[in-house]
């Protein structure tokens, strides 16, 4: 009941692969890795394919670091997110506001 | 007649670091009942977005306490009920605040919380608020494996 995250970056691009769970308690490392790599970046990318388990508090760190991009123009991209992770995307109508690339179904050990 | 169902009851500290706990326990909960994996994941988040608010009560009223959780398991319907004796929150103010995104919204004024109670509207059957002391939140999710004739039975047969 964990999250891993790994950053990597390189000139323009920042990358964060996570895996494990976003939730209460999770959330707060999220959002400090997060926002310094947009504040760092013109463009991230943040990585879900191993990410189980997500539920508001997720969508509250990526609403913050959405608008952190904005006012830097900067780009965020959230990639390979899990059928049951999406969904919360796109009951709370964030799919039209966030851009997401590809969703998956499986994968997971 | 009264019904008959099982009751499990629990008690957690109201921390964040809880809340995977209640997740693990809702599952096996669940599938013991036969809820899908879809019902599930939904059961989960709607538990986990509970529990969180009782933390944040707990939180910024600097009260370490307790959050009491219990599971009513009936023959047709799981009942959740998540309850923390903090202090009252303003109901009215939290309903207003709760819905979807409108895209007509900017981003600038776009709410980074409050989707709690949303998702809990959207991924449970049936959920009440009750707000006297502290905040006690009751979600009911049916199965549905039996659907023939179900809506028709439930009102003749609830008293």
């Amino acid at each position: 009941m964990n999250l891993h995250i790994d950053g990597h970056r390189n000139e323009n691009l920042g990358v964060l692969k996570l895996s494990g769970e976003i939730d209460a308690y999770t959330a707060p490392q999220l959002k400090e890795e997060l926002l310094a790599l947009v504040e760092e970046k013109r463009e991230v990318e943040v990585d879900l394919l191993k990410v189980n388990y997500m539920d508001s508090t997720g969508l509250g760190v990526f609403i913050s670091a959405l608008k952190l991009s904005k006012e830097k123009e900067h780009h965020l991209k959230l990639i390979n997110l899990q059928e049951n992770v999406y969904r919360l995307f796109n009951i709370t109508g964030l799919n039209d506001v966030i851009n997401i690339e590809n969703t998956v179904k499986g994968e997971l050990s | 007649m009264k019904e008959a169902f099982d009751f499990v009851e629990m008690k957690l500290p109201a921390k964040s670091e809880f809340v995977g706990v209640l997740r693990l326990t809702i599952s096996g909960v669940a599938n013991r009942m036969g809820f899908s994996y879809e019902e599930i994941e939904d059961l989960k988040v709607a538990t986990s977005e509970a529990i969180t608010n009782a933390v944040n009560h707990a939180y910024y009223e600097e009260d370490s306490g307790e959050v009491t959780i219990g599971f009513g398991l009936y023959e047709d319907r799981l009942e959740v009920m998540v309850a923390d004796r903090g202090g009252s929150f303003d109901l009215q103010e939290v309903k207003e605040q709760i819905g979807p995104y409108d895209e007509r919204e900017t981003v600038e004024d776009m709410r980074e919380g409050g989707f709690g109670l949303f998702l809990i509207d959207a991924l449970m059957d049936k959920v009440e608020i009750n707000n006297n002391h502290g905040v006690i939140v009751i979600m009911t999710k049916f199965l549905y494996e039996n659907e023939v004739g179900q809506s028709d039975d439930q009102i003749s047969t609830t008293q």
